[in-house]
């Protein structure tokens, strides 16, 4: 009868795992997969595989090679494996994909000291390195059919095409696609980014589950929306909303929970800050895309946001 | 009003419909001398001395203390130390047992006529803070000069899974409960005593209410089920609407809160003269065979409430005293029942094992939902990089150690064991 278990309590817990967290946001993920592979094709599913693969072989590679604790079954290498992909053209040569996973697991996750310790966005830093390194892939996009109105001719394979960002900022404003086709993904851009529909259906998931809270997605997007109709062309607010990496940011990157704050209030901080730098970047800056260096950006600052967001105990002095 | 962060835990009030059975009298008892906090009790019996039920066996020794009696008739077999609850040794009257349960011949109800003699008689019955808690009732009923008592909050809510022996007290002894709100009211005078019950117990606030009904200045308030309710500056702040600040006493605010076990056993005494010598222990856990409420006698090894429950499964691993969100988990089932025993796990090997700690993924589950707005991811880091200054920056010394934030932490990270250390670094470099 004696020597039983002693430890300290709670002796019971909330079912919830860093693991089922991760394959919440998976799942969460999974109506943006299907969508990429209706509008892109088998690739964006083969570009997704290698990243996944990639980022898990990392992961263990990295942890194998220093006679660290392998920690891969947390599955948190493969959120970030599908998040890259999501940032990336589906014609981007394989080879770069596997650098950029390297580049995300190794370089920006593990050497700072694994899970919860990094401070920016492993796939949006890896999608930025790529992006200033291999500048011409990483902003080739395939041409999409129009669905909406068929008017648009039949434009052969492999004829590289403008996302929405791009042709505004070029100023051609007459070949910007239907907004419905902006709404289902039938656009230029990066495989996983194009369909806020399919994306949104994982957010509201993300957010019933409560894994993320509204805080984020809706200050980043609303401070977005707003900047952008009273600092840009009220017309053009819509292609702002679902024409860039806005939703796939706001919902699945700048929740992320080491590299952004712990607080409710400062993540309303945080979402605002995200969307003034996307919208300045959009509108002044020189890349037609700003969502990516703006959650980088941010990131670095959730140290500061932390500092003065400090929860005011109940009856502190 | 802003409302208090709450944890919907589990309720698992398995035996909250049945009726406590009588424990049979066990062969022999250990009484620690030790069963509040304060100054232990002072034995006033001998080795070989015969005593009987309810008859002194222990004296308090200053303000803060509790009286020790007699849980069975018998015989002194030793005065020796044993282990307690708290991990900790303590003096303790073994009492061989002659099976008769003879009640002692000095049992008779005290005169209670003024505050005085009303708190005395608190003192006398033996009672503590039965909550789990442990604190003398007596001196808690003291009010320091200048007091103005506003509320007496009777706590029913209960809020740890498993445990209904409150639950109990309320259903099957809801007169004393009463009468001892009435006492509560008549003797310190608040402007209201309050009964303040979880709404997961409908019969408790059923009965309550239908005593309470048109007597002015006693209520019931009706609580939402969520942890921990029945922390007294969480209850003190969900029924009154008033912050405790910190460093302060309930008393500051004008309330005193008070467990409804605890009423219940003063309003006893003082109507039949017998002290707190049994309790109702709920008996429950995965590895409990048939979970129940048994009505033992103090000092009872947690090892005859088990067999009276059915016995244990094979593979138990764990035994909590208390409930399972502030419990203790013991070593050993030799350990007796104490005052403030509510409740007794036994846990099967799946349960028992605590979880393995993976890294914090800085979620802020664990901030969003502490009662006081603490900050636990913070601490924890502040506490491995030994920095004392954010410690007091963070303030850990306002913590509950209700350990919602070990509860909710995905990574399994053992929040509230880092809190109560902190408390301790802080306490020690001060």
């Amino acid at each position: 009868m004696d020597n039983k278990i002693v430890s300290f309590s709670p002796h019971i817990r909330d079912k919830i795992t860093t693991n089922r967290i991760m394959i919440d946001v998976l799942i969460a993920l999974v109506p943006a997969f299907i969508a990429a592979v209706f509008i892109f094709g088998p690739r964006a599913a083969l570009v997704t595989s290698v990243c996944v693969i990639s980022c898990v072989f990392f992961e263990w590679l990295y942890q194998k090679a220093l006679k660290k604790p392998v920690t891969i079954n947390d599955y948190s290498a493969c959120v970030t494996g599908v998040l890259l992909a999501y940032n990336l053209p589906v014609t981007i040569p394989l080879w770069q994909a596997v650098f950029g996973c390297a580049v995300a697991i190794v370089l920006v996750k593990q050497l700072f000291g694994g899970i919860g310790k990094n401070f920016a966005n492993p796939a949006i830093t890896a999608r930025v390195v790529m992006f200033l390194a291999f500048s011409t892939t990483m902003t080739t996009w395939v041409h999409i059919p129009d669905v909406v109105s068929s008017a648009t001719s039949i434009i052969p394979d492999g004829v590289s095409a403008a996302t929405p960002l791009m042709l505004m900022s070029r100023g051609d404003f007459e070949s910007l696609p239907h907004l419905l086709n902006m709404v289902i993904g039938t656009r230029g851009g990066s495989l996983g980014e194009t369909s806020s529909v399919a994306l949104l259906i994982g957010g509201i998931y993300l957010l019933c589950r409560r894994i993320i809270t509204w805080h984020v997605p809706l200050a980043f997007i609303a401070t977005t929306v707003i900047l952008a109709a009273i600092l840009g062309d009220l017309s053009l607010v819509p292609y702002h909303l679902f024409g860039g990496g806005l939703i796939l940011g706001a919902f699945f990157m700048a929740t992320d929970y080491p590299t952004t704050p712990q607080t409710n209030k400062g993540r309303v901080i945080f979402g605002i800050g995200c969307g003034i730098f996307t919208v300045v970047i959009r509108l002044y800056g020189n890349y037609p895309e700003g969502v990516s260096f703006a959650i980088l950006f941010m990131n670095m600052l959730v140290p500061y946001i932390n500092k003065f967001t400090l929860t005011k105990p109940l009856g502190g002095k | 009003m802003r409302k208090i962060n709450g944890l919907p835990v589990p309720h698992f009030k398995n035996t909250a419909g049945y009726m406590p059975d009588k424990l049979p009298t066990p062969f022999e008892v250990r009484l620690p001398m030790q069963m509040h906090s304060g100054k232990p009790a002072n034995p006033v019996v001998k080795v070989g001395d015969e005593v009987k039920v309810g008859q002194l066996i222990g004296e308090a020794e200053g303000r803060v203390s509790s009286p020790v009696h007699a849980s069975v008739s018998g015989k002194i077999k030793a005065i020796d130390t044993h282990d307690i609850i708290t991990g900790q040794k303590a003096v303790s009257i073994v009492i061989a047992s002659d099976g008769n349960q003879t009640v002692f011949e000095g049992v008779a109800p005290p005169s209670v006529t003024n505050t005085e003699e009303f708190i005395k008689a608190v003192g006398d019955s033996g009672v503590v803070g039965l909550g789990g808690a442990g604190y003398p009732t007596a001196p808690k009923l003291t009010l320091r000069e200048g007091t103005n008592l506003d509320y007496i909050l009777i706590n029913g809510a209960e809020c740890e899974p498993y445990i209904t022996s409150d639950t109990r007290t309320m259903v099957d002894k809801t007169e004393y409960v009463f009468k001892g709100a009435q006492m509560l009211k008549e003797y310190l005078g608040p402007k209201d005593v309050i009964i303040g019950i979880e709404n997961n117990k409908p019969e408790a606030i059923k009965k309550l209410n239908e005593l309470c009904q048109g007597m002015a200045g006693i209520s019931v308030h009706e609580l939402p089920s969520l942890y921990p309710q029945g922390e007294r500056k969480v209850l003190v702040y969900n029924i009154t609407g008033r912050i405790v600040p910190e460093g302060a006493r309930l008393t500051d605010v004008g309330c005193i809160v008070v467990n409804c076990t605890t009423v219940a056993v003063f309003a006893e005494y003082i109507k039949t003269g017998l002290p707190l010598v049994s309790r109702c222990v709920t008996v429950d856990g995965s590895a409990v065979k048939n979970p129940k409420n048994v009505i033992a006698p103090i000092g009872t090894p947690f090892r005859l409430l088990f067999d009276f429950c059915g016995g244990l499964k094979d593979d138990v691993k764990k035994i909590i005293h208390g409930g399972p969100m502030m419990g203790k988990a013991v070593p050993s089932s030799d350990i007796p029942v104490e005052k403030i025993t509510n409740a007794i796990l036994a846990l099967s090997e799946k349960d028992a094992l605590p979880p393995s700690p993976s890294p914090c993924i800085k979620c802020g589950r664990c901030i969003s939902k502490c009662p006081v707005n603490l900050m636990p991811s913070y601490i924890e880091e502040a506490y491995e990089l030994g920095k004392i200054d954010l410690l007091k920056e963070y303030k850990v010394n306002m913590c509950l150690e209700c350990a919602s934030c070990s509860y909710l932490c995905p990574a399994k990270r053992p929040l509230a064991q880092v809190m109560t250390l902190s408390k301790k670094m802080l306490w020690e470099k001060k």
